[in-house]
């Protein structure tokens, strides 16, 4: 059998809190909260860029037609993805700060907690 | 174009000397592998968008929506929305399960001696793709600038290749980050300040600039053709061409995030919090900048005119003569040097991923099972990859010589890093079942079917006509038509590597999920700043 697990050899201890904390309802409750931000948000966004290619692609006349001056649907559309992109990431910022407190709870449940964790500075 | 030259002697001077301050700086494994993990947000975000802004997206983005219009403008959302995946999925997780490479997440659950080796593989095949395509495009550029001067292709390439040796051997991942924080600033200020001077032209009038781009007029096949820019179809034609773009889009929402050279970056943070706030600031940056490359693009086809592109030097060089056009020799100097330095920086980043990875996975992890024998060995050992991979992409390049299509060869990199990488980071992040068996299931479809579709695909099969500017390595009609095999690829990487799964057992990935997802939300266990 090879060694496995090499990432957690220098923290040994921390392998049964681990098993501790993933049954806690403190830490369900944090996958619970991500979850509800992530998947949708990925889901949208793969929708709408793909669809944004479909669009482009297979439907060229629609895409073509001019919407302000000489402005069509498609460049229109793409700069909508950059105004997307940012808010998304907007919107991921605001709801983290409420994962950061959430895992700031679950690990109070630790004895002994690392150094540096919660998660701590750097900007 | 003495300019040019002190402009980019300018630069040099300045990232060697910060590549003299990083080795003083830098002890240890984690110095030189992660710089410390003291990175802030705002300088990794500058940083991954140095890495991630390649030759491509400076000199190939701007020529191709010049040529092309909007078709072109595709490229440029893409590279940008590339992040949303990085963001949501991948950089957290990452930053808290690993420690140097992509294949630190992997070997977290899974065997970790084959799921390293197919990682480096992989790792080693995209760096190698990546390299290239930086190293022609540099040699290229100056070939075409300094011509007359007595700077020619090779003496370019080897000069490019031995500069980021320097930077990589010497001074780690510190002095690559500030190369790459450096370089994204100028950059940037080149880019707003060419802007400006094309709307310029326009009174700052924006619905003029766009009736300007709604009328290119040029040749096409002897004929004079009057084309609108912003319509979409004029590189993405029927038949093939739709299912191409959105084959496009796939290697785009997917590829960025499992480029080695991009997911290591998030290494060089304290924490998960920093390395999200990196990823949004690297989203400010290069969302901006694709934004701008819009009207740069749409400029040279209107004040250049797609005719004047392709009769002079290509389209690879219509960023710079717009530069030249609206600001003169002088700017065109300061564009071309960092168009140079640009490239440096990309090339020094993948470099060091790749060394990292040969190193760590396939030295330490593969062949000495873990154990470091003396201190310091594997810093070691990535110092000698650096120099033999250096040597590797210098000869291929030189081999390849300037003709060799830059934007081609990066977009290859990405569908392996989309095929391959991807799918499994993913469900060894996300997917109890998930085993070793799957993974290497997973990395080896993704990686094969990417190369042989690419193998039989209309960028290496088909017949030239007489007198075509394009060559073909065989002659023969392709047998895959698209020119992006993400379609067929991506699920198929992912397919493998679920149906790997389903038909074994890996009990021991199974027992350390959860300790895997904990750590990956918490950070519990993470490795720590040092130094």
């Amino acid at each position: 059998m090879e060694p496995r697990h090499e990432n957690l050899s220098e923290q040994p201890t921390q392998h049964s809190d681990c098993g501790r904390i993933a049954s806690s309802k403190q830490f369900k409750d944090l996958l619970a909260v991500k979850r509800m931000f992530i998947i949708p948000a990925l889901a949208f966004f793969l929708f709408n860029f793909i669809g944004f290619a479909i669009l482009v692609g297979y439907a060229p006349k629609l895409a073509s037609i001019r919407l302000i001056g000489t402005i069509t649907v498609a460049y229109l559309f793409a700069l909508l993805q950059f105004v997307l992109g940012w808010t998304i990431a907007g919107l991921y910022l605001v709801a983290s700060s409420r994962f950061d407190r959430l895992t700031k709870d679950v690990l109070a449940q630790v004895d002994h907690l690392p150094m540096d964790a919660p998660p701590g500075d750097g900007e | 174009m003495t300019v040019s030259l002190a402009v980019f002697l300018a630069f040099v001077a300045s990232t060697l000397a910060i590549t003299g301050w990083a080795a003083r700086r830098s002890r240890g494994a984690s110095a030189y592998f992660a710089a410390g993990r003291r990175i802030k947000a705002w300088q990794n975000g500058f940083a991954v968008a140095g890495d991630f802004m390649s030759a491509a997206s400076f000199l190939g983005l701007i020529g191709l929506i010049a040529l092309q219009g909007f078709d072109g403008i595709f490229y440029a959302v893409g590279g940008f929305v590339a992040f949303v995946t990085i963001l949501l999925v991948v950089a957290e997780p990452l930053r808290n399960t690993g420690k140097y490479t992509m294949g630190d997440v992997l070997a977290y659950r899974l065997r970790p001696r084959p799921v390293r080796a197919l990682a480096a593989l992989s790792t080693l095949t995209i760096a190698t793709l990546y390299m290239i395509a930086q190293m022609v495009g540099a040699g290229a550029l100056v070939a075409l600038l300094l011509a007359g001067s007595g700077i020619g292709y090779n003496t370019a390439v080897v000069g490019v290749g031995l500069l980021m040796m320097v930077y990589v051997v010497f001074g780690g991942m510190l002095a690559t980050t500030w190369v790459q924080i450096v370089k994204a600033m100028l950059l940037m200020a080149c880019t707003v300040v060419l802007t400006g001077l094309v709307l310029r032209q326009f009174h700052f009038h924006l619905l003029d600039f766009f009736a300007a781009a709604s009328r290119i007029a040029y040749h096409q096949n002897g004929e004079l053709v009057m084309n609108d820019f912003l319509r979409p179809g004029l590189r993405f034609r029927p038949p093939h061409g739709p299912l191409d773009l959105v084959s496009l889009s796939l290697i785009f929402a997917f590829g960025t995030a499992g480029l080695p050279h991009i997911l290591v970056k998030f290494y060089t943070v304290p924490n998960a919090r920093t390395a999200r706030n990196s990823v949004v600031w690297a989203m400010v940056v290069i969302g901006s900048y694709y934004a701008m490359t819009t009207i740069l693009g749409l400029g040279a086809a209107i004040l250049l005119g797609p005719d004047d592109i392709v009769a002079h030097s290509g389209t690879n060089m219509a960023g710079p003569r717009l530069a030249q056009a609206l600001g003169g020799d002088f700017f065109l100097a300061v564009v071309s040097a960092v168009a140079f330095a640009t490239i440096l920086a990309v090339v020094a980043g993948v470099m060091i991923s790749a060394s990292t990875s040969f190193a760590h996975d396939v030295w330490t992890n593969v062949i000495h099972r873990g154990l470091e024998r003396t201190p310091g060995e594997s810093v070691v050992v990535a110092r000698l990859a650096a120099m033999a991979v250096g040597a590797a992409a210098i000869l291929i390049a030189i081999a390849l010589g300037p003709g060799s299509n830059v934007l081609i060869l990066a977009t290859f990199g990405m569908a392996v890093a989309a095929s391959a990488n991807f799918p499994v980071i993913v469900l060894s992040l996300y997917w109890r079942r998930f085993t070793t068996a799957g993974a290497i299931a997973g990395l080896s479809a993704g990686l094969a079917a990417t190369l042989a579709l690419i193998l039989v695909g209309p960028d290496v099969m088909g017949i030239d006509s007489p007198g075509a500017m394009s060559h073909h390595l065989i002659q023969a009609r392709p047998w895959f038509p698209l020119e992006n095999v993400g379609i067929v690829s991506v699920p198929l990487g992912f397919l493998a590597a679920i149906a790997g799964s389903l038909a074994s057992r890996d009990p021991g990935a199974e027992a350390s999920f959860d300790e895997l997802v904990v750590r990956a939300n918490t950070g519990l266990g993470a490795e720590r700043v040092t130094g």
